[in-house]
């Protein structure tokens, strides 16, 4: 893998320009950091607004053959247990791609888009989940967008950094999806993200990107942020990390993501089950999971990182369970982190302990988010 | 004396005792500090054994004890506040004080031109 060739991003010359540190993610070398460190970005994108380059990430379309929108979510839902059809045009969904053990194979946004789905996939899973989509879902297209890239836009002065290349997007609530054009650019344009604030997702096409970045960027409340940033404002914001926080072994009830199940998906509902592992995650909506993702918060200053292991007390002799991403959170002023625990260990105020380097440091089961999220709804 | 380590470290001597902390250079690399582990006063530490923890939001980094020695001092100030480290890292932001087994092994160590280059 060290001799591969990174893919870059229509953004790579731009970071570059800014001064980014790169490292490789997902194949592609991308800007974990700009010159003003992981601190400073975190703490900008809450207090005014950050601009995240998140191109690596799977553009999709499916559209059914027959051409409606019903046929195209009807179809979706054999793979993603949510409520596709009843979305509304110009409204988007989170969701996830299960397994036949009930195990997550991918966390993905879903919008419709009047005649058909627009799917933004994770980057390190898009060709598994295309060629997933287009093994199970007969009936439809399924086409990667390989001439676009996205741009995030978070944080409280979003709105009024994108209302200046594009008035209307005042108009928009948390989870609405609108073309817009930016300098003239076709683009689409969702109130969502991944730090907790209200903002954007705006998908450009790739030779007007730098272009739209830059027009941003000219804001001086707007401020260009790494990887690094965008993994502790996630953190923060208790919003999973695909591979760290849910993977193939989790079921979506074990993570917490149920509520993403809607009541028409549900045993009794008007489309229960019909997708892969539903008798697992029936099971697990019934009897409730054996072991939930939780917020802890390290009682101490160390940060507690991923794969540090998880005990009922301070010693080797009760492994529980293990941290699943963990970091010092720069908006709560202290070590945060994410793991599973047993179901009867998941209660908030309960306390369990933490392996690091030998110590075993104590944490407090919190509840999720560790922020209060500002998304306008 | 000064003197530095290719784990960018540095030692200012004075007789057998080390003032000892990490580069401006090692740092910048790290990124703002949110936390630092010392030594406790009294461990005595080998050459290229682990002394103290470093972590940003980022990552956790070690960082080895540059010679054999006990630990005389150690400053609580960068415990309390790890932004020292960054902001005056060759200065306010040094780590322990180290009572050296042998002050000669001190002459092995790199001296600041030596360090400049490996780092340029």
């Amino acid at each position: 893998m060290d001799d591969q060739i990174l893919k870059q991003t229509p953004l790579h010359a731009l970071h570059l320009s800014l001064g980014a540190r790169m490292v490789p993610f997902a194949g592609y070398d991308m800007p974990v950091q700009y010159p003003a460190g992981v601190l400073k970005e975190h703490l900008h994108t809450r207090a005014a607004a950050g601009l995240f380059d998140v191109s690596h990430m799977g553009q999709v379309i499916v559209r059914a053959k027959t051409g409606t929108y019903e046929d195209a979510a009807l179809a979706l839902e054999s793979l993603v247990p949510v409520d596709i059809l009843g979305l509304k045009p110009g409204r988007q969904r989170y969701g996830f791609f299960t397994g036949e053990n009930g195990g997550i194979l991918d966390d993905l946004m879903i919008t419709n888009r009047g005649d058909h789905l627009f799917v933004v996939v994770n980057a390190s899973c898009k060709e598994a989940d295309i060629a997933h989509m287009r093994a199970r879902l007969a009936g439809c297209d399924v086409s990667l967008l390989e001439d676009r890239a996205l741009l995030a836009l978070q944080g409280p002065r979003a709105e009024g950094v994108l209302a200046a290349l594009w008035p209307d997007v005042t108009d928009m609530k948390f989870m609405d999806v609108r073309d817009a054009l930016l300098h003239d650019a076709p683009c689409i344009v969702s109130r969502s993200g991944y730090s907790g604030e209200d903002g954007f997702e705006i998908s450009v096409p790739a030779d007007q990107a730098e272009q739209i970045a830059k027009a941003l960027l000219e804001d001086p409340h707007c401020m260009p942020i790494g990887l690094g940033a965008r993994d502790s404002l996630r953190l923060e914001a208790g919003l999973c990390l695909y591979g760290n926080d849910i993977d193939t072994t989790t079921s979506p009830v074990e993570a917490g993501l149920e509520w993403a199940i809607r009541k028409a998906r549900r045993p009794g509902g008007a489309r229960a089950g019909g997708y892969p592992g539903a008798a697992r995650i029936e099971e697990d909506l019934e009897k409730g999971p054996v072991r939930r993702r939780v917020g802890l918060k390290p009682e101490g200053k160390a940060p507690v990182r991923a794969h540090a292991g998880l005990f009922a007390e301070d010693s080797p002799e009760s492994p529980i369970g293990e941290i699943t991403s963990g970091t010092f959170g720069p908006s709560t002023e202290g070590p945060v982190a994410m793991g599973y625990v047993p179901a009867s260990l998941a209660e908030p105020g309960t306390r369990v302990f933490a392996e690091v380097r030998g110590k075993y440091l104590p944490l407090v089961v919190t509840a999720l988010p560790f922020i209060t999220p500002t998304y306008k709804r | 004396m000064l003197k530095f380590t290719a784990e960018h470290e540095w030692l200012k001597l004075d007789g057998d005792v080390a003032t000892v902390g990490i580069t401006a250079h090692a740092a910048e690399q790290l990124g703002d500090l949110v936390f630092v582990e010392l030594p406790e006063v009294g461990a005595e530490l080998a050459k290229d054994g682990n002394a103290a923890t470093v972590e940003s939001v980022k990552a956790a980094s070690d960082v080895y004890c540059p010679l054999d020695g006990e630990v005389t001092e150690i400053n609580q100030a960068i415990v309390d506040d790890p932004s020292l480290v960054n902001s005056d890292p060759q200065g306010a932001g040094w780590f322990f004080r180290l009572k050296l087994k042998n002050a000669s092994d001190a002459d092995a160590l790199l001296d600041e031109a030596a360090y400049k280059e490996l780092i340029a």
